[in-house]
């Protein structure tokens, strides 16, 4: 069992990014991170690999030389090893262009049965780039996955979100999976793990080594600018005897806001 | 012919769903300034073309494109991505519609690799300049929001539910019917096995203009009877936090935030919920927020219109009586 995980790496979810000058200043950040989807998606991974008592999980970015220490601590949770897509080509690409690198990267990677992406990454959230991945591959996918419940001889059984509840689905692998959350909190790497993770083997390709043709990567999808969100201010407090605060906030939002 | 804006329509049992309304708006917001037509694609099984079509020419749209077949009964995304794939090779609309839904999120970026179209997520806006659709949309779950311009001469985008008022019938004729051929599809590849619906009686979480979230305040999932009770004396949604999922008090599937659902409904509780960052990128764009915590310093307080200080166990029955009364006033 093979599984590859596209993994992107992001501001941590847990501070807030500055938006300044049409852009979100990615000097300003602090802590960077694995996806939060893909952080799911390979405690769920490792999880099959250690029930199954084999099998091997692959990490898998494009991103900057930077990257590579977030890469390491998904090594450092228990990945086997990992290859980074890096080229100044790959600064500027929109999600099909993602897709189209990593398909690239996957097919010189070789044999694998699962690609488990996320659903929706934390920074562009534009939710497309598992899902091309699969068309350009030719592979059914599942989204919203939760987690891979049995792997049988030539197809595995996911739990994923289905529309008001959840749904196990049959596919027949290699098959491309996009993960939302798992039932498991992602693990802390041991110190044992970082130590290890030192010595793994990460690849680096460029855009020559996949050989792709850096004219086809052109954005069909423009940024042309960001600004911050209009200002939530803080409303109002009702104070008094509690009695009275329902009774106040039930007035208004029946006669003020009239929601209810 | 004109050019095109095509609603890739959602229905359930037959009936077009809100978000197809919201679509509609969206889709003549864009027809209206660029003389363009709407079309509507409906795929099911067994559809009433006819009142399909009288229902969306009301409402705006020009023509209705029909999938009808047994086989397409059920979503999969390999039939329904080789129809519409048909479609935009043979129409080429300049712009596709599709909800930010679970089926939406699905099928558009099959099809948008496969036409080589651009494909804006979860807008939230359109802005129409100098012969250009500009496209509005969150990024960094909504710490940004993004103008994006797309390519492509045919272009993509999924549309945030409860962001365009539905479209009301007016007096447009009925939409013309084409029959899409619906032989030689492909099969799915994936086989749902199985399906278990945690709550059909209550509206969809992210369509829900009202949604009633417990956090970990609330204290125990058999606590959560309260929280339940007041959504459905509203007729709400009921969500929560990462962290009762946590706990198993909660499904995964209720809850709110980063790695959970976006809801934006018009009236938005959160009680016993701290605001942790995360939580809010899920519901900051909800049009009225009301805070029930009983740490005044608790961060959901700086974005909540109405705020309540105190024990959410003293509140919440309080609150149920209230509006239990108001109803019974207005009856
Ligand atoms: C990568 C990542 C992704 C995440 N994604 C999500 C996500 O999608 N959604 C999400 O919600 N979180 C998410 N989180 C978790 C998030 O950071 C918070 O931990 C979580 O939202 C906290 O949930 P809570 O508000 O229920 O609990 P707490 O933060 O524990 O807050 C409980 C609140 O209840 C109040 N309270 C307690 N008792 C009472 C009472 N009797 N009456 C009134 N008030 C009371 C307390 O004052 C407190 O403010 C994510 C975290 C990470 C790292
Ligand atoms: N730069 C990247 N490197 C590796 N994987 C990525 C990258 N960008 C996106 N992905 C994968 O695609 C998923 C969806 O991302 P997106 O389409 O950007 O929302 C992410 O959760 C990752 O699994």
């Amino acid at each position: 069992m093979r599984i590859i995980i596209p993994m992107k790496r992001v501001p941590d979810t847990a501070d807030p990014v500055t938006v300044r000058d049409g852009r979100v200043d990615l000097a300003a950040v602090q802590t960077w991170a694995i996806g939060p989807n893909e952080e799911y998606a390979i405690e769920e991974a490792l999880r099959l690999v250690e029930k199954l008592g084999e099998g091997t999980v692959t990490l898998l970015n494009i991103g900057p030389e930077e990257a590579q220490e977030t890469i390491r601590k998904g090594l450092a949770m228990g990945a086997h090893d990992a290859y980074q897509c890096q080229d100044e080509a790959f600064d500027t690409l929109d999600a099909l262009g993602r897709a189209r690198v990593l398909a690239a990267a996957i097919e010189k990677i070789g044999d694998y049965d699962i690609i488990w992406g996320g659903m929706q990454s934390s920074d562009t959230n534009d939710a497309q780039t598992t899902i091309m991945l699969a068309e350009l591959l030719d592979l059914p996918h599942v989204s919203a996955v939760m987690t891979v419940e049995e792997v049988g001889d030539g197809f595995i059984i996911v739990r994923a979100e289905a529309e008001g509840g959840v749904k196990k689905v049959k596919v027949p692998t290699p098959c491309v999976l996009a993960e939302a959350q798992g039932p498991n909190e992602p693990r802390y790497p041991s110190l044992r793990g970082i130590m290890g993770a030192k010595k793994k083997p990460l690849t680096v390709w460029n855009a020559d080594d996949l050989g792709l043709d850096t004219d086809e990567l052109e954005p069909l999808v423009e940024v042309l600018t960001l600004e911050p969100p209009p200002a939530r201010t803080a409303g109002r407090i009702l104070e008094g005897e509690p009695e009275e605060v329902v009774r106040e906030l039930v007035r208004l939002l029946h006669e003020e806001a009239k929601v209810i | 012919m004109a050019e095109t804006v095509l609603v890739v329509a959602e229905l359930a049992d037959g009936k077009p769903k809100k978000i197809t309304y919201e679509m509609l708006t969206a889709a003549r917001e864009v027809a209206d300034e660029f003389e363009y037509d709407v079309a509507v694609l409906a795929i099911g099984s067994r559809l009433d073309a006819d009142a399909l079509a009288e229902t969306f020419g009301a409402r705006g749209a020009d023509v209705l494109f029909v999938a009808d077949d047994d086989a397409l009964a059920e979503y999969a995304v390999e039939p329904y991505a080789a129809l519409l794939t048909q479609l935009i090779e043979d129409e080429e609309p300049a712009l596709v519609l599709f909800g930010f839904t679970p089926t939406g999120r699905d099928l558009a970026p099959r099809v948008a690799a496969r036409v080589k179209a651009g494909l804006a997520t979860d807008i939230t806006g359109v802005r129409l300049e100098d012969d250009e659709i500009l496209f509005i949309r969150p990024m960094y779950s909504g710490q940004a929001i993004a103008t994006v311009k797309i390519a492509s001469d045919v272009k993509m985008a999924t549309v945030r539910p409860n962001t365009w008022p539905v479209a009301q019938p007016g007096d447009g004729d009925a939409a013309d019917i084409e029959e899409l051929d619906v032989d030689d599809l492909p099969e799915p590849r994936t086989d749902v096995l199985e399906v278990e619906v945690s709550q059909s009686e209550r509206p969809e979480l992210t369509e829900a203009s009202i949604v009633v979230s417990g956090g970990r305040g609330v204290g125990s999932a058999e606590n959560f009877k309260i929280i339940e009770e007041l959504a459905d004396l509203l007729g709400a949604a009921v969500g929560t936090t990462r962290a009762v999922v946590d706990a198993g008090w909660r499904p995964y599937e209720e809850q709110v935030g980063q790695t959970g659902k976006t809801v934006s409904p018009q009236l938005y509780f959160a009680i016993g919920i701290s605001g942790a960052i995360q939580h809010i990128s899920g519901m900051r764009t909800s049009k009225y927020i009301v805070a029930i915590n009983k740490d005044p310093e608790a961060p959901i307080f700086k974005i909540a219109d109405y705020g309540i200080v105190g024990d959410l166990h003293k509140i919440v029955p309080l609150l149920i009586e209230e509006i239990k009364n108001l109803k019974e006033a207005e009856v």
